[in-house]
């Protein structure tokens, strides 16, 4: 089973991402189980989803304490809470963030883990240019989609479409797809460093 | 049609399936996305016919839905929490008139303190209602028991609410096989009511009824909550012919093949019970588990068949009745009345407190060894209770109990994120 913990802040779509997660995995013939962190949604306030993919029927229903993958929608959120709580060793870390880990004074993170793990992302910004609205949601599930290889990049399209139709689905499959791209360019890049 | 969608959607178009004739629903919190979804298939005209009624409080709605049912309409509703409790008289009124309208109850604590996640205090709370409660472990079989539930309540002329865990289920976005309006069709037959209100054919529900009859009518409705006992079953197995999976029924057992100690719960935390037994189990513990789907009416039967070859059992429930201990854990014993089985009752996740599988594995390590005192509280923070139970031995004016709790465990607010 590989788990996923998405943090972000009320309004960023955290719920959605997870959402989204789980209908890409079930695309393609798996069992998934996305669910928010419980409570009341306020606009600014951290919010915590989860999503749980395996290969038969998903049972266990706690919240998900040592993630394999964490997604950060919001980078103020690395002064407020621990979003990297429970990752497990060799875990997936991907960062909304046009800076660097290092950049960002987390390079004593990235050398704990496994560097090829570990990715920034300025998913705001394309969310901005593809969709005209600061949500990072869609890009990073594809950029996900990219780092892990849990699920492909055609599965995060399916969920799009299933999710948004007309222009806001071409905006975000646009985003995704470039989002896609400029995750594997520096997963290239740092492979050939 | 296999689909990934969130729980409550599920439910709602499972319940559109059924072709309710009358939906009324309060539409504020504690409300699911149920209603909400089933709103507006309605007002896109792809429920038909079927009225939508937008009533002003949850008093309303199940006043609403006794008269669409005594008029002779298919009626649904859903509510939760302190919703169900502001409808409390006529939930009661509903049942006593034999109206069957189908509820959806999503799980959720009853304040105070104010809290909106999900234990089982709401619907347990209306235990003696008369209505029937079926729980769900999971989303498929949440959306399954709503097909069962409005065959099951007009074959009886008796109300059943469908009680699926709040949030852990209504919001979880997980795989179900939505089933075809024909299959639901060659299932669930058209609305045949055993009394209607008809200017045709004039009769009075819901007259005065005084010391010379009130036993009686009570009685009947007792008589057939038992012969739901055996309708239960069939209709399972009547559903399993025609949708190709187990749902519902009573019970259900969990690899109890010469199980020593068996865990008993309802909802959907059999799923993290099981895989912790499937753990246990391959570390070669004895261990089983025992689902309730059915607590009202309640298989007393069933449950001491299931429990007679083990040595103890474990009640694990998300309700508490203060001053007592256990509610399910009550009705379980008494199943087991005079086989001298070892019974505990362990109180877990009241208010939406998780209940993960590391805490289950100490309990059931306990429960094996006997070593559990006969009502125990999972996960619960000792230090701060005892703290305020000091506080008020040696303090006059200790002040609120929630405030100190919070306080002394260094909470600021309740945490959503």
């Amino acid at each position: 089973m590989f788990e996923v913990r998405v943090h972000g802040r009320g309004g960023q779509g955290v719920v959605t991402a997870a959402e989204m997660l789980s209908v890409a995995a079930f695309e393609e013939g798996r069992h998934a189980q996305a669910f928010p962190s419980f409570g009341s949604e306020r606009t600014g306030a951290p919010v915590v989803a989860f999503c749980r993919i395996a290969d038969k029927e998903i049972r266990l229903r706690e919240p998900i304490m040592q993630p394999d993958a964490v997604i950060i929608q919001d980078p103020t959120l690395l002064h407020q809470i621990n979003v990297f709580a429970g990752l497990k060793p060799g875990g997936y870390v991907l960062l909304n963030s046009r800076h660097s880990f290092e950049k960002l004074g987390l390079a004593e993170l990235v050398k704990a883990g496994q560097a090829e793990r570990f990715c920034t992302l300025p998913a705001t910004e394309l969310g901005l240019k593809h969709v005209g609205r600061p949500i990072p949601n869609v890009p990073l599930l594809a950029g996900f989609a990219a780092l892990s290889g849990t699920i492909k990049l055609e599965s995060v399209i399916l969920a799009i479409n299933e999710k948004f139709s007309g222009k806001v689905a071409e905006g975000n499959i646009a985003a995704a797809t470039e989002a896609y791209q400029l995750v594997k360019a520096s997963m290239k890049e740092l492979a050939n460093a | 049609m296999l689909k990934q969608t969130e729980g409550s959607k599920a439910v709602a178009e499972a319940v559109a399936l059924c072709r309710p004739e009358v939906i009324c629903a309060y539409p504020i919190s504690p409300q699911t996305h149920i209603v909400e979804a089933l709103g507006e298939m309605v007002k896109a005209g792809e429920l038909t016919p079927c009225e939508f009624i937008n009533v002003e409080s949850e008093f309303a709605a199940m006043s609403v839905a006794i008269g669409s049912s005594a008029a002779g309409a298919r009626s649904y509703t859903a509510t939760a929490s302190q919703g169900l409790l502001f409808m409390a008289e006529a939930v009661y009124n509903a049942s006593g008139l034999g109206l069957p309208i189908v509820m959806t109850v999503a799980n959720r604590a009853i304040g105070a303190p104010i809290n909106i996640w999900n234990d089982h205090s709401d619907s347990l709370s209306q235990r003696d209602s008369g209505w029937m409660q079926l729980f769900a472990e999971t989303n498929q079989e949440a959306l399954d028991l709503h097909i069962q539930a409005f065959r099951l309540a007009e074959e009886l002329s008796l109300p059943v609410m469908v009680c699926m865990d709040g949030f852990i289920l209504t919001h979880a976005f997980e795989r179900v096989d939505m089933p075809s309006q024909e299959q639901v069709d060659a299932y669930l037959p058209p609305f045949v009511p055993r009394q209607v209100l008809d200017p045709a054919e004039p009769v009075s529900i819901g007259a005065m009824v005084g010391p010379e009859a009130f036993m009686e009518v009570k009685y009947l409705a007792h008589a057939k909550q038992m012969q739901a006992l055996e309708l239960i079953p069939k209709l399972a197995s009547e559903f399993k012919q025609q949708f190709g999976r187990d749902s519902g029924g009573l019970v259900r057992t969990y690899r109890t093949e010469g199980a020593d100690t068996i865990i008993i719960a309802m909802g959907s935390v059999l799923g993290t019970i099981k895989d912790t037994v499937d753990e246990m189990r391959d570390a070669g513990h004895k261990i089983g588990v025992l689902g309730i789907i059915s607590y009202r009416p309640f298989p007393l039967q069933q449950v001491k068949e299931a429990l007679v070859g083990c040595k103890r059992f474990v009640v694990l429930e998300k309700s508490l009745a203060v001053g007592m201990g256990g509610i399910l854990a009550t009705d379980v014993r008494m199943a087991v009345t005079g086989t001298g089985l070892k019974g505990f009752t362990a109180i877990a996740g009241l208010g939406g407190r998780p209940i993960p599988k590391a805490s289950l594995h100490k309990l059931f390590l306990e429960a094996e060894k006997e070593a559990l005192p006969p009502v125990s509280f999972v996960d619960l923070e000792w230090d701060a209770v005892n703290k305020q139970l000091a506080r008020e031995k040696t303090t006059r004016r200790s002040g609120p109990a929630a405030e100190n709790i919070m306080h002394d465990m260094g909470i600021v607010s309740a945490k959503f994120g």
